[in-house]
């Protein structure tokens, strides 16, 4: 009886705009139009009411275009006889009530500041539970889960569950199938979130279980996110709303479960997010509505038992989700892969401030006879025989074969060691190679965890995700202090070797280049092209990652491109590239510049570690990390370039890159390489501190990390300049970059 | 109760299904006022006339070239010939055709004077027309690719909607003259339907240009190829589909406001006892539109009130009705066949006309009663009958006018005399207009015809069927209409009605959301019932049988089923259609690829040749053919049939499984 709903939906839309301008009244009273109305820390305004209405809210005075626009938007009650049609109305009715929420939640900020705590995770203990808006480092963090497909889609829970145990069940099942899980609203003042922290959950970014707020109105936050993936990753203009909400419809694989008791306020909700094709699953009997078309499939189902409401909410989006199989007695998923392990709850560690020697190595060996697939050794003691807060070497040894496998893939294969022990709920693990550090909680070792089930887990994902370059793996694991000594020597010396190789890679020598096109079910013009001495932009794929995937899936994102004639040495074009580059993104980009920023850059998807930008006064360039928040030189915070510049266009005077490609010898060389760089935040510097000042060696410049400015020198070019003066920066004496 | 076994009258329990017309038909008869339905008992049809051969085309004839009785298609040489030797195909075909002519030159002539006001409202030369509905002027402003922003100071911002509006009606205007090309809104049609359009050179150049040439090429001793004969007709009947027909209806959404989803009543129950009842009466909005902005001023209620009337009530008859129906929520008093019945209620003060479908009979009615025959066209004028005033409408002082018709029903009220009015009056939910279908189907922001394609592909609806047409004496009164679309929603498919076809639906009830669950199958209902709609959707008058066209364009566009109109799981039906008007727009569809269903037959049954044409070749060149069925219920069937092979080449004959994406496919999706 979609009429029922409707009749709700429009009756809750109007409670909801009302209240709203009651509450916008007063704060219009209290605080005067020029009051700062914004979310913390993004570029995107009040991000639902700019993408869709195109208006830029900045100041109370500037929310009342939107308000009218929602009361605009009410449509006539429904007649019992003879009414008129509702389902747009209704429609409306939901939109209406979003735009105006989200409206309350931004004077929320005003009122009351401390209400939700910004950051990515939660203190409950501390009465920090409610995250609300997403600042935009989290969203481009997180989003490119969903860009990359490590995040399949995400939940907005409304209202609690029967009880605490209910709630978790259902949470882990999500991290299961990786989906996030947005939290809002309560059931008679019981919230899912405070559920799950009452039943021991961790929540917050990290667990992928976001405890927005505990009103209806804080869905917004939700939607806000979505709408944010769209323009940022998108490119879709603020304002184009049917682009922003067919985006949507067929990219952000989104939907509510609304559990219990459905008012007309959840209504009107529910109904706002069927403009996005985002459908309703509820454990309550409501109204259904299951004719197709404005969501892909159904878009109220009702009554659906709790225990089913996630296989069922997936299909009714039309998604398809795996979860991980993998035979250990801990639960296991990318959503897990966040989650601390406080020294309260930790049964063990190994490495990290126990001292104790860690390595991880992946070797290969020819023999194919010498591997015994799935074999799991663990040489020394286990977790039983260690006290709870004790410690223990770890050595993880690798062996595969395969008549596929290179040698070259070793490194790739061993990168996974990390996030693949992470996935693993109860484990954390920090680090890489020999620094690595491993801790085991307690409930991990309550559910039977021993130290075999890392070679388990090894060998069940590496196979799963790799299994097309190697036919056999074992894993040989050494907890006796003096063996897994002797494993880290060995593998130290290969780590010389194979870092001495990839380095002395360079483009010249190298004719296969790598497309990137991973991005494009979010951006979809945009192409990457990776090349030994340029990494892609995302910092998460290099050329020999790209080689792998190639070889792991020959029709994938991944293909190889000849990179054919070299036309400029120095600026980096070449003629393959182009021509492959001008079929990827439709003849948009004909023309791109490998190594220079100034002309025909390479295209940005939005996902970009780092952006570099010009700086003409200084006769240089900057480049700020997503991780920093704040101003930079170019008049722009990282998000709002992210902003001008994602989408797969290609601006000139800006470039994506990542971080690791600051120190690689081909940066921005067109345009005079490492020397331009004038500007950095401190913390980058301090990341790339050794490999920085090895560059400075190089450049004839040893002490040309010093003579970059950052935050603490200047936030504009002329509060940069007499520092660069100063320490003579060699961009000053450069020819001119333009 | 004698009378109606009295043989030179009807049996109003046979001739119709609504219980209005059967009690007005009863109380006329026992007053001894002859009706339409007495005089169809009485008048046989003509056999010859019929079938279509019988050539008065020249002073030699009039020729009668009868087909042999015996005589099948192909067994024996057909021999007729008129005494220029004109064989039976060409008398047929000729004959056909001008009566395309004809129903084309009515409703583009219509269109032509309602875009004459138009420019002249957009001259400010007509101050009581207005432009009511500025988005669909620029929306149309882009049919003509005349530009709808311009650039001021480095910035484009939109023009001046009247500077717009000149521009706009002249190039409207043109349209009718234009010599050479093609007209402008053919290329709203779906590229591919275009493509066969253009094929077959049957685009129009102009609107007149090929009425006048249909009259030449049937002139004696000039085109003798029945083939070449129809193509004519083809392309005539386009020009006034996608062309005379769809600007008025355009424009009169521009001046009148576009239809939106209503309420309103129907039958002849809407008549007051103690008010004064004008009917406004024909085709053209234009003066209907400007009695009811009159009759709503203070000074026409103080008026009428001086005359001891308690106001006015403005209910419209045939398609005028429609007009302010779906624009206004004005009630219909009846439909054509229900006119005479109007005045015979004795609570007419005034019958209003402007063109077509008008009975001469309503002059010699009136002078039974009190009733005033006001003509107002200077196109439409009667010669009879005491009652019969004309006011001529003129555009420069059109609300003038109005007052001057209300003022003259006014003074007729005292007049009136014992009045008879039955009860009926049916509510109806009225005006899906193509956008008002869109914005219904998704809201200000989601709004289009996607979810509609949706449901057909997955199969909760079955196919489209237009359901169009007039009231034709010679069949059952409303029950060919009702019979049809009862049959067709109760197997899925969802009807669009225009003209007197939707009075039929109204009064039976079947326009309201209601109606869906008593009526419809499990699968349209679920899906009126989700978005809030009746399952036969009313579109407005027979002029507006354009909208369906538009409609049925943006049902291509929105994907999934097939690339032309012919592609589509969909089919038009005229069960009871008697005008020349509707040969034309069932030319017109044919012509755009849609398979036509009558119930009453063309009179081309005396040449087996042009009969094969029609109903065989058509399709062939265009995708869409003729076909007739009196019986509504095997008519039904067939077009059912036709939808189900339709969805059969689309690939939708089986359901359709829920597809689930991973990131993969997502990576796949075109770039939206």
């Amino acid at each position: 009886m979609s009429k029922l709903v409707a009749f709700a939906a429009i009756q809750g839309g109007y409670n909801i705009v009302q209240k709203a301008e009651g509450i916008y009244k007063a704060a219009l009273e209290e605080f005067g139009p020029d009051q700062k109305l914004e979310f913390p820390n993004t570029a995107y305004y009040l991000p639902i009411n700019y993408s869709l209405l195109g208006i830029p809210i900045k100041k109370l005075g500037d929310a009342r275009k939107c308000l009218d626009v929602a009361r605009k938007l009410l449509p006539p009650h429904i007649k019992s006889l003879n009414y008129l049609p509702y389902l747009g109305p209704l429609l409306d009715a939901g939109m209406a009530a979003i735009l105006a929420e989200e409206i309350v939640e931004g004077i929320r900020y005003i009122r009351e500041p401390d209400f939700y705590t910004v950051a990515e995770e939660t203190d409950p203990a501390n009465g920090k539970l409610w995250l609300g808006a997403a600042e935009d480092t989290i969203f481009r963090k997180r989003g490119v889960s969903f860009v990359d497909g490590s995040a399949p889609g995400f939940v907005a829970i409304v209202g609690a569950a029967p009880n605490p145990e209910i709630a978790k069940a259902i949470a882990l099942e999500y991290q299961r199938r990786s989906i996030y899980v947005f939290m809002c609203a309560n059931q008679a003042g019981t919230t899912f979130s405070e559920q799950l922290v009452e039943a021991g959950v961790e929540v917050g970014w990290n667990t992928r279980l976001v405890p927005y707020g505990p009103d209806i109105s804080a869905a917004v936050f939700a939607l806000g996110f979505a709408n944010r993936v769209a323009m940022g990753f998108g490119g879709v203009t603020p304002g184009d709303y049917r682009r922003i909400l067919l985006y949507n419809k067929d990219r952000v694989f989104a939907f509510v479960n609304a559990l219990g008791e459905v008012n007309a306020e959840w209504a009107a909700n529910a109904a706002g997010c069927v403009n996005w094709g985002f459908p309703t699953l509820a454990d309550t009997d409501i109204p259904e509505i299951l004719p197709t078309g404005v969501c892909t499939y159904e878009h109220v189902v009702a009554n659906v038992p709790l225990e089913e409401i996630v296989q069922k909410s997936v299909e009714v989006r039309g998604l398809k989700t795996t979860v991980a199989t993998v035979d250990i007695p801990l639960a296991y998923g990318p959503a897990f892969e966040g989650e601390r392990i406080r020294r309260g709850d930790m049964y063990c560690e190994m490495g990290g401030s126990s001292k104790t020697p860690t390595v991880e190595w992946v070797t290969s060996v020819a023999n194919l006879d010498q591997v015994e697939d799935g074999k799991v050794t663990v040489i020394g003691p286990d977790i039983a025989d260690v006290k709870e807060g004790g410690s223990l070497p770890l050595a993880i040894k690798v062996i595969v074969t395969g008549r596929k496998f290179q040698e070259d893939f070793e490194p790739i294969l061993e990168r996974q060691v990390h996030h693949l022990i992470n996935y693993a709920q109860g484990l954390m693990h920090t680090g890489q190679r020999d620094i690595g550090m491993l801790r085991v909680s307690k409930d991990a070792v309550l559910k039977g965890f021993t130290i075999r089930h890392l070679g388990v887990i090894l060998h069940a994902k590496l196979h799963q995700d790799f299994g097309a370059v190697f036919d056999k793996l074992m894993v040989e694991i050494y907890t006796d202090h003096d063996k897994a000594v002797e494993v880290r020597d060995q593998a130290r010396k290969v780590y010389v070797v194979r870092d001495a190789r990839v380095e002395n890679m360079t483009d010249e020598t190298t004719q296969i280049y790598y497309s990137c096109t991973l991005c494009q079910s979010f951006a979809p013009n945009h192409v990457c092209v990776v090349s030994p001495e340029r990494t892609g932009l995302c910092g998460a794929y290099n050329w020999m990652d790209c080689k792998a995937s190639f070889e792991i899936n020959t029709t994938g994102p991944n293909q190889p491109i000849d990179k054919g004639d070299t036309l400029d040495a120095n600026l980096g074009i070449y003629s393959g590239a182009n021509e492959f580059i001008a079929m990827a993104s439709r003849q948009a980009v004909t023309n791109v510049c490998f190594y220079s920023m100034v002309n025909d850059p390479m295209t940005t998807c939005g996902c970009c570690e780092c952006i570099a930008a010009l700086l003409p006064m200084c006769n240089g360039i900057m480049t700020v990390n997503r991780d920093y928040s704040g101003e930079t030189p170019s008049g722009m915070k990282f998000s709002t370039l992210a902003g001008t510049m994602g989408g797969g266009g290609q601006t000139p005077g800006f470039v994506g890159h990542s971080k690791y490609n600051i120190i690689q010898k081909k940066f921005l060389v067109g345009d005079g390489g490492l020397k331009r760089l004038v500007w950095m935040p401190k913390s980058l510097k301090d990341e790339f501190r050794e490999k920085l000042l090895q560059r400075g060696e190089e450049l004839g410049i040893p002490d040309l990390i010093d003579r970059i400015a950052d935050e603490t020198v200047g936030l504009t070019e002329e509060e940069i300049l007499p520092f660069l003066t100063e320490k003579q920066h060699p961009a000053l004496e450069m020819d001119s970059i333009l | 109760m004698s009378e109606t076994t009295n043989p030179k009258v009807a049996v109003p329990e046979q001739v119709t299904i609504d219980s209005a017309t059967i009690k007005m038909l009863r109380f006329a008869q026992s007053k001894g006022v002859e009706t339409i339905f007495d005089r169809a008992v009485k008048m046989k049809q003509c056999n010859i006339g019929t079938e279509g051969i019988c050539c008065r085309i020249c002073a030699q004839g009039p020729c009668r070239v009868p087909l042999t009785k015996g005589i099948k298609e192909g067994t024996e040489p057909d021999n007729r010939v008129g005494l220029c030797g004109a064989t039976a195909a060409t008398i047929v075909a000729r004959n056909f055709i001008r009566q395309i002519a004809a129903g084309c030159a009515s409703h583009s002539d219509h269109g032509r004077s309602v875009t004459e006001t138009f420019l002249a409202m957009a001259r400010r030369e007509a101050h009581d027309y207005t432009i009511k509905d500025e988005i669909k002027l620029r929306e149309v402003a882009g049919f003509f690719e005349i530009p709808v922003t311009e650039e001021v100071d480095g910035v484009q911002v939109p023009r001046d909607k009247w500077a717009l509006a000149v521009e706009v009606g002249e190039a409207a205007l043109a349209q009718w003259g234009q010599q050479r090309g093609s007209l402008a809104y053919l290329k709203r049609a779906p590229k591919a339907t275009q493509d066969r359009w253009e094929k077959h050179d049957v685009k129009p150049r102009g609107i007149d240009r090929e009425v006048v040439e249909i009259m030449h090429r049937t002139h004696m001793g000039v085109d003798q190829d029945y083939r070449n004969l129809i193509h004519q007709g083809s392309r005539c009947s386009l020009g006034n589909g996608w062309g005379g027909s769809m600007m008025a209806t355009d424009l009169q959404d521009v001046m009148f406001g576009t239809p939106y989803p209503n309420t309103g009543r129907i039958n002849l129950g809407v008549l007051s006892r103690d008010k004064i009842n004008v009917i406004v009466h024909g085709h053209d909005p234009l003066v209907s539109e400007m009695i009811v902005c009159a009759v709503n001023l203070p000074e026409m209620q103080e008026y009428a009130r001086s005359k001891g009337a308690n106001g006015y009530v403005v209910s419209g008859m045939c398609c005028t009705a429609n007009e302010i129906l779906v624009r206004h929520g004005m009630p219909i008093a009846g439909d054509y066949l229900q006119q005479e019945l109007a005045v015979i209620t004795g609570a007419v003060e005034a019958m209003v006309v402007d063109v077509q479908c008008i009975m001469e009979s309503l002059a010699r009615v009136s002078e039974c009663y009190h009733t005033k025959f006001i003509t107002t066209m200077p196109i439409a004028k009667c010669a009879y009958g005491k009652n019969t005033v004309h006011v001529n409408f003129e555009e420069h002082a059109a609300l003038d006018k109005a007052k001057e018709i209300l003022r003259i029903a006014a003074d007729n009220f005292p007049n009136r005399g014992e009045v008879h009015i039955p009860t009926e009056s049916n509510r109806m939910v009225v005006g899906f207009s193509t956008e008002a279908i869109k914005y219904h189907l998704g809201g200000t922001f989601r709004g289009s015809f996607v979810p509609l394609n949706d449901n057909i592909i997955n199969g909760r609806i079955r196919g489209i069927c237009g359901v169009v047409g007039c009231n034709n004496a010679r069949v059952e009164h409303d029950e060919v209409h009702v019979a049809l679309i009862k049959e067709l929603i109760k197997n899925d498919v969802i009807c669009l009605t225009t003209g007197c076809s939707a009075m039929a639906c109204g009064k039976a009830g079947l326009l309201t959301p209601e109606a869906a669950a008593v009526y419809a199958g499990p699968g349209l209902a679920e899906v009126c019932e989700t978005v809030g709609i009746p399952p036969v959707l009313h579109m407005g008058s027979c002029l507006d049988n354009s909208r369906i066209l538009t409609a049925a364009t943006e049902v291509v566009h929105a994907g999934g089923l097939g690339k032309e109109l012919a592609d589509l799981p969909a089919a038009g039906a005229a069960p009871g259609w008697m005008s020349e008007k509707a040969i034309g727009i069932g030319q017109y569809f044919v012509t755009s690829g849609v398979y036509v269903m009558i119930g009453v037959p063309l009179a081309i049954a005396g040449s087996p040749e042009v009969k094969r044409h029609l109903e065989v070749d058509m399709e062939e060149l265009y995708g869409g053919k003729w076909d007739y069925e009196p019986d509504p219920l095997l008519a039904a069937r067939k077009i059912i049939q036709h939808i189900d092979e339709k969805r059969k080449n689309l690939g939708i004959d089986k359901a359709r499984e829920r597809v689930l994406l991973d990131m993969s496919d997502r990576q796949k999706i075109e770039a939206a």
